[in-house]
């Protein structure tokens, strides 16, 4: 075993080790460290618009500075955090570990994907400071098209994002078909594992889209090709079925993997194995393959035809029950659990409640003759953030807390931890609830000044706002005084089943497992003793069998 | 990190692998994979031009007759020659010939060459004329019905040529790099797997041009 006090965080030294690294566990880190200076970055311009919008008159900056601030604080969040959040930073912390393989399948790449993920970013972020974008993250033509460079630089960004994405894809499920540890079979894989591949797959198909058509829209405005542009016989509605065409898939790249956490979280948490295993992981591809043939409904007033409408609107509705199914799986896994209220749980609790909320408002949205109504107000507004930061955001910061002890071999303090996840929890009802009342009062999204009548739904979100800001930072300083700390986690903390609790110490060795593991019960079952199985030591003990026999 | 690798005999096994096999089934599955995003991206092309082809089919018509069937009929004869000396390339290396493997790759590679000189030809007619997609179509000097929307077909056809064009830029960049491996002598029938999922990129580049040629040259 050679030096038993190595692991993968100080195995080798230096910054050098860490940019030329091919392990996944240090690539997972950077991407999370990464993802998280640009939720700081994202929610910082959230604060500042939201001040802007506590009164009804414009007073605070201008509508330009606005329209640029909502924008960032879109692109930021979307292409930046949220979709590399679980996937490429959990995710490659967490996948070849759970799987009993030794990296991913193409580390290398991995590393690449990083480093694309970082040319992007930096790409985003100039254009930030010396640009000026205010297209929303939509990027709608024909408004987009004649912007100049700020736009084509920041789809620039969006594009080189999308190759990033899809290189993690391309390794997740690869890794998943061909590096699964003897005896892991597919239905053993844990449910985050699903999750992830579901999520990898539709990276892989939908982002080469979104390629083409940030091409399209970078050449439109650099040599003026036409093709979205009405006045040279385009048509600016292929934009948007081009860009729907990758983001609603999208929104389940962002959706999934939260999906994913939250199998995991509700099952250990409830000390019990899920209820209707199989349906929900194949409840995540079906939500996988419906989310390719939905994109119309974000287009019910864009001019498609009724026909066409009507049909996205009822397959729209198809995607409630694989997520219907997931709830109520996850609620029935509750039922009888010894449930412990450790601070994931909480994060996975608030996701429950929110996450219902959101999908439910989806099925408003998704019916035609209401949407007419809600289109472009607060409520899609307040519907998209129940979903992706309700749900998604939610189970990330709860994967960073079930997983921190793992990643950094510290326990953080539980008491300040619950009060953190339970007041984000809290916050996020008072900034989004009102949102939802406005909205379908009819106050538009967007908009910079607004009348008196919203002023006092605006308010009460505003104060949300501050207060999220409040109890977000205090879950970031719970973790950071926890490195500070001398408080060392225990190798299986949570009594997990799990191959990346029960089969690697904490923080894990630099090639994750000492000897090749050797699965031999579900991801749940905890009714099995604990094991620690190896090739190694069955190896051994059918050598001894064999000798008595 | 250096130590990423481990050499048994002449396969570079990586150290997350537990059998040769194993690494090279995940090779090409990933290479599958990237196929099929490439697919994609084209697909998106691809479906622009069906959406505009019946908007405005008159135009089509009308605008390809301006494109040399002769030089893209040459091309498709080019790239189908090329994708074959890839496969005997392949072939070679697996029965370790190595002068034919050798052989094989620079005959592909200069291939590639001669469709980008033809390419090029095409291209500098078409900018002498200007038949240039969008605000830059200048070709008033051709008499051709309906110009405004003529420019259209050419921004699909430059889109969609030009990145094919660099997609087989790339494509003579890879197999350099596998004929100075194959110089080097790393290839054999016991390790062959660059050289056959560089031949796999290659088909596809190949693919979309036997797509490309008739959906832009050929329209009646």
């Amino acid at each position: 075993m050679g030096d038993s006090n190595a692991t993968y965080l100080n195995a080798t030294k230096g910054l050098k080790s860490w940019l030329v690294t091919i392990d996944h566990k240090r690539i997972g880190l950077m991407y999370l460290a990464s993802v998280l200076f640009f939720f700081l970055a994202g929610g910082t311009f959230a604060i500042l618009f939201r001040t802007e919008l506590f009164t009804a008159k414009g007073d605070l900056f201008s509508a330009d500075t606005y329209n640029s601030f909502f924008t960032l604080h879109g692109v930021i969040m979307v292409f930046l955090v949220i979709i590399p959040s679980v996937p490429a930073a959990l995710g490659n912390f967490v996948l070849p570990l759970m799987l009993g393989a030794k990296d991913v399948a193409f580390p290398k790449l991995n590393l690449l994907s990083l480093y694309i993920y970082w040319t992007g970013s930096i790409i985003a972020l100039c254009t930030i400071i010396f640009g000026h974008v205010d297209t929303g993250w939509t990027f709608y033509t024909p408004y987009s098209s004649n912007q100049g460079s700020s736009v084509v630089w920041m789809t620039f960004a969006a594009f080189v994002l999308g190759f990033s994405s899809i290189l993690t894809g391309m390794n997740f499920v690869v890794t998943v078909h061909k590096l699964r540890a003897p005896g892991m079979t597919w239905f053993r894989m844990p449910l985050f594992v699903w999750g992830i591949y579901a999520t990898s797959i539709i990276q892989v198909m939908a982002t080469p889209v979104l390629g083409i058509t940030l091409l399209l829209l970078i050449m439109e405005n650099m040599v003026g090709i036409g093709i979205f542009n009405p006045n040279l016989g385009g048509d600016p509605v292929l934009f948007q079925h081009f860009f729907w065409f990758y983001s609603h898939p999208a929104v389940y790249i962002m959706i999934l993997p939260g999906m994913a956490v939250q199998s995991e979280l509700i099952a250990v948490f409830s000390q019990k194995k899920i209820f209707g295993y199989k349906f929900i992981a194949f409840s995540s591809l079906a939500i996988a393959l419906i989310s390719f043939i939905v994109w119309g409904h974000h287009m019910f007033v864009s001019g498609q035809s009724e026909l066409i409408a009507m049909i996205f609107s009822f397959l729209t509705f198809l995607v409630a029950i694989p997520s219907g199914v997931k709830v109520f799986n996850w609620l029935y896994t509750l039922r009888h659990g010894s449930i412990r209220l450790n601070t994931p749980m909480i994060w996975a609790l608030n996701f429950m409640v929110l996450f219902t909320i959101g999908g439910l408002t989806g099925l408003h949205l998704g019916t035609m003759s209401v949407d007419v109504h809600l289109h472009d107000t607060y409520f899609v507004v307040a519907h998209f953030h129940y979903v992706m930061m309700g749900g998604t955001l939610m189970t990330f910061m709860g994967g960073i807390y079930y997983w921190w002890p793992k990643i950094t071999g510290k326990m953080y303090n539980e008491k300040w931890g619950r009060i953190a996840a339970a007041g984000v929890g809290v916050s996020f009802m008072v900034t989004f609830l009102p949102q939802f009342i406005m909205g379908a009062q009819g106050m538009p999204r967007r908009y910079y000044q607004y009348i008196e009548q919203y002023e006092k739904f605006h308010q009460m979100s505003t104060i949300g706002a501050y207060m999220l800001g409040a109890f977000f930072t205090m879950g970031a300083v719970v973790l950071v005084m926890s490195l500070r700390g001398s408080n060392f986690a225990l190798d299986n903390p949570w009594n997990a089943r799990t191959l990346e609790w029960t089969h690697t110490a904490t923080p894990p060795v630099e090639h994750n497992f000492i000897g090749q593991p050797v699965v031999m019960y579900g991801p749940y079952d905890y009714d099995a003793p604990e094991s620690s199985d190896t090739l190694e030591s069955l190896a051994v003990r059918d050598g001894q069998t064999s000798e008595t026999a | 990190m250096g130590h990423g690798t481990v050499t048994t005999g002449k396969f570079p096994l990586g150290h997350h692998w537990g059998t040769p096999n194993q690494q090279l089934e995940a090779g090409k599955m990933g290479m599958w994979l990237f196929l099929a995003t490439e697919v994609l991206i084209f697909g998106g092309l691809f479906c622009a031009y069906i959406v505009y082809r019946n908007l405005h089919p008159e135009v089509y018509v009308t605008a390809h007759h301006y494109l040399d069937t002769t030089m893209g009929a040459i091309n498709t004869v080019v790239l189908l020659t090329s994708s074959l000396t890839v496969a005997l390339a392949i072939r070679a290396a697996q029965v370790n010939d190595q002068k034919w493997l050798k052989l094989h790759l620079i005959i592909t590679i200069v291939c590639a060459g001669a469709f980008l000189v033809i390419k090029y030809l095409e291209y500098s007619h078409k900018f002498h004329i200007g038949l240039l997609p969008g605000e830059y179509f200048t070709a008033s000097s051709v008499n051709i019905p309906n110009p405004d929307q003529v420019q259209l077909f050419f921004g699909i056809y430059f889109l969609m040529t030009g990145l094919h064009g660099i997609h087989v830029v790339i494509g003579m960049i890879i197999l350099g790099c596998m004929l100075y491996r194959s110089v080097r002598g790393d290839f054999g029938p016991h390790y062959f797997e660059p050289i056959e999922l560089s031949g796999l990129y290659w088909h596809l580049v190949d693919l979309i041009w036997i797509f490309l040629f008739p959906l832009l040259y050929l329209i009646h």
